[in-house]
């Protein structure tokens, strides 16, 4: 029965009610790949991440234009390439030759985004914030901010993705069981991981970090303890922006065409749930959030068959453990983040 | 302050040291691998001629026609949105056939309107129903996707309005009852068996991936091209619109061991899949049906797209010369994938004004018993809209240009 059963499941129309299908077989077979691709993107989501939990831990805001923040730098980094002649192909350069651009280009992405990050926070945020208007209002000039910005640049580039930009050939560097690990993988993951590491020391450790701690946990008092909140408020919405436009870097190194107008948001959303899925207000827990909403996203999809199950079994996994611990895995603080 | 950069100067100094590690891993043997891929592949030569009916209808007819200056013909379908390069191939095809015929008739001065749809088929609805509510517009070309046609063409069907689609290809499209409803080229259970034979005969695949997205297009196509293919096909699996990521299904496409993956769905999935299959290694051929098959693929895959082949039951019209330099002069472009579709369908409505038909009842009768050659093809419908038996042309990428290779199947 089985035997005649399987031929046909390879073979199957694949019509709707054949959609799901729970293949373990194909999940044993394709582990670790999902893995390794799953830890990828969970890097660049947690990057993404850290952006929505720091602004949210200092005016408990969800920016939900962080999106547009990270697009930007995606726009940083495409023109800055084009402008090097980048192209769809990998070019044939030295190899400091291109590490020379890319620093170029992570530079280019870091100063757009940041400087996006400040212009929201200044046309957008800061006014509300003098008159002292409610929190929907702030929600809901996030969302209407998220759109403008989006459908600007959709005036600006039209519809279409931006020609894919190949930064260099991913090497296989290691073979990890049967499953090759290669250059493209380790750079991003590395590299993420660096400047997460870096952000948490920094938060933890530095004047300014310890500047954020106080306004998380106690506006009115840190300014009376002689903290500037508005120096403060702008400080992190640019710490997010650096980050996003590293992520926006590695996500164009992932993903070559997807340089678009609307690229960022469904990756903004995801980066918002790693954010909410790790304690939304907590730095390590943005790093845990992102991370595993990339890899359950990917284990989904191998086991259930279909790239459709991907943002399902993710957000599904979000609402399971928020059930649970609705505070997130880490729980939610930054202010009261151990230092 | 110190221990502040002591911690950022780490961390830049870390991550400039990654990504040299990363770089200077791939820099040796880069020079070598590009030209392997293209190696083993079958190697199919291009065509450089098609035949042309030699009385096919034109657009000018006898330029005796007259109608009242209101007369409009409309466009429906795609300006804007991920996949809007084919719908601007099919209203400047439909621009260049009204320009021409306006030209060489004085006495009839046939309005052109366009209606953006986006290519969604939850969009589409405002855009056809505007259109269905103006008294002039008496025939639509369009829609272009298998999806917006579905969910407009009983719109259509209420107020007795005839359109032709120039490249909407789901099968199930003319088997809604519809009496309004045509169709100007093959459909997908024309092209998935021709697809089919075209990779196991012409390309000689032995494994073959199908990979197909959600719109009604790539499942139609999906399922007659997998019943086609039999054995031949070693998995299958699906992708969702708009993603941009292929990582899992690449994996499943890899640990199949296939030589030929075929993707049924549109260039905005199909061009970042190709590209990043080739680059996790995937040296076998990559083919699309119609719905890939524009230059944009090319922009978007990049190097990547070297391996790539298409069907499509769509006539080279760059290979007809004087359609070729007429609609350079238009549109400052090649004409694209159903340019000449787009140009056929709103002949065949200009020459049923120019004969007086202008009303849509008069139009619609036309169309339903019109029997000519058009530029690409004989132009004769049956009952449900669809044409007797249109060709399927396999076309290549060869030097960063789509150049068609011959007929495939019928």
């Amino acid at each position: 029965m089985i035997s005649e059963v399987i031929p046909t499941l390879l073979h199957s129309v694949p019509v709707d009610d054949t959609w799901i299908t729970f293949d373990v077989n194909s999940f044993t077979q394709n582990f670790w790949s999902s893995t390794f691709d799953g830890l990828t993107f969970g890097a660049i989501y947690a990057l993404v991440a850290l952006g929505y939990t720091l602004v949210y831990g200092v005016l408990n805001l969800i920016n939900f234009a962080h999106s547009e923040v990270f697009i930007t730098g995606c726009y940083g980094v495409f023109f800055t390439l084009s402008a090097l002649n980048f192209g769809p192909s990998a070019p044939r350069l030295a190899f400091w030759a291109i590490v020379g651009n890319l620093v170029l280009a992570l530079i280019v992405a870091i100063i757009a985004s940041a400087l996006m990050a400040v212009i929201v926070e200044r046309v957008a945020y800061k006014p509300l914030r003098q008159r002292k208007a409610p929190r929907l209002a702030f929600l809901i000039t996030a969302i209407g901010v998220s759109f403008a910005i989006q459908y600007t640049i959709y005036w600006w580039r039209g519809p279409s993705p931006e020609a894919a930009l190949t930064m260099f050939r991913p090497l296989p560097i290691f073979d990890v069981f049967g499953t090759i690990i290669d250059s493209q993988q380790v750079v991003i993951v590395v590299a993420a991981i660096i400047l997460m590491i870096a952000t948490d020391q920094f938060i933890r450790r530095s004047k300014t970090g310890r500047g954020i701690r106080a306004v998380a946990q106690d506006p009115d008092t840190a300014t009376l303890m002689g903290v500037n909140k508005e120096r403060i408020i702008v400080t992190t919405f640019i710490i997010g922006g650096i980050l996003a436009g590293a992520a926006a870097l590695f996500y164009v190194m992932k993903i070559p065409s997807g340089v678009q107008y609307n690229g960022g948001f469904i990756l903004g959303v995801k980066a918002f749930a790693a954010a909410v899925l790790g304690g939304i207000g907590n730095v390590r827990g943005a790093l845990l959030g992102g991370l595993l909403i990339g890899l359950i996203g990917n284990y989904g999809q191998v086991l259930l068959g279909s790239s459709q199950w991907t943002d399902v079994v993710a957000f599904v996994v979000l609402v399971l453990v928020l059930i649970v611990r609705p505070e997130g895995v880490l729980g939610s603080s930054l202010g009261k983040s151990k230092a | 302050m110190y221990r502040k950069k002591v911690i950022s100067a780490i961390a830049a100094a870390a991550t400039l040291g990654m990504l040299v590690a990363g770089c200077a891993n791939q820099t040796g043997p880069s020079s070598t691998d590009t030209s392997g891929a293209a190696g083993g592949r079958i190697n199919i030569p291009a065509i450089s001629k098609v035949d042309v009916p030699a009385g096919a209808v034109l657009p000018a007819g006898d330029g005796k026609g007259k109608c009242a200056s209101t007369t409009t013909l409309a466009y429906a379908g795609a300006e804007t949105g991920p996949n809007a390069q084919l719908g601007i191939n099919i209203f400047n095809g439909i621009q260049l056939a009204i320009n021409q015929h306006n030209a060489a008739n004085p006495g009839c001065q046939v309005q052109f309107k366009k209606f953006d749809t986006e290519g969604d088929p939850n969009k589409a609805t405002g855009p056809v129903t505007q259109i269905v509510s103006e008294p002039d517009i008496v025939g639509v070309v369009g829609l272009p996707f298998s999806g917006e046609s579905k969910a407009t063409g009983n719109i259509f069907e209420q107020k007795g309005l005839v359109h032709i689609t120039p490249s909407a290809t789901n099968p199930g499209l003319t088997k809604n009852g519809w009496t309004t409803f045509f169709r100007a080229l093959g459909n997908d259970a024309v092209q998935g068996p021709a697809a089919a034979k075209f990779l196991t005969d012409k390309l000689q695949a032995k494994k073959v991936y199908l990979v197909q997205d959600d719109s009604d297009y790539g499942i139609g196509l999906g399922t007659s091209t997998s019943q086609a293919l039999g054995s031949a096909m070693v998995g299958s699996d699906k992708v969702v619109t708009g993603q941009k990521d292929f990582s899992a299904v690449i994996s499943k496409i890899m640990n199949a061991k296939a030589d030929t993956v075929y993707y049924a769905g549109y260039y905005a999935e199909g061009a970042p899949f190709d590209q990043q299959l080739v680059g996790k290694g995937f040296t076998g051929s990559f083919v699309g049906p119609d719905g890939v098959k524009d230059d944009q693929f090319i922009k978007q895959a990049g190097d990547a797209s070297s391996n790539a082949y298409f069907t499509c039951p769509c006539i080279p019209g760059e290979l007809i010369p004087s359609f070729e330099s007429e609609y350079k002069k238009l549109a400052n472009a090649e004409p694209g994938t159903y340019s000449i579709e787009g140009y056929d369908a709103a002949t065949v409505l200009l020459s049923g004004i120019d004969k007086g038909k202008q009303s849509r009842a008069d139009l619609l009768s036309w169309v339903k018993s019109y029997d000519a050659d058009g530029l690409s093809k004989h132009y004769k419908w049956d009952s449900t809209g669809e044409l007797a038996t249109p060709d399927v042309y396999g076309y290549k990428v060869e030097n960063g240009k789509i150049v068609p290779i011959g007929v495939i199947g019928k």
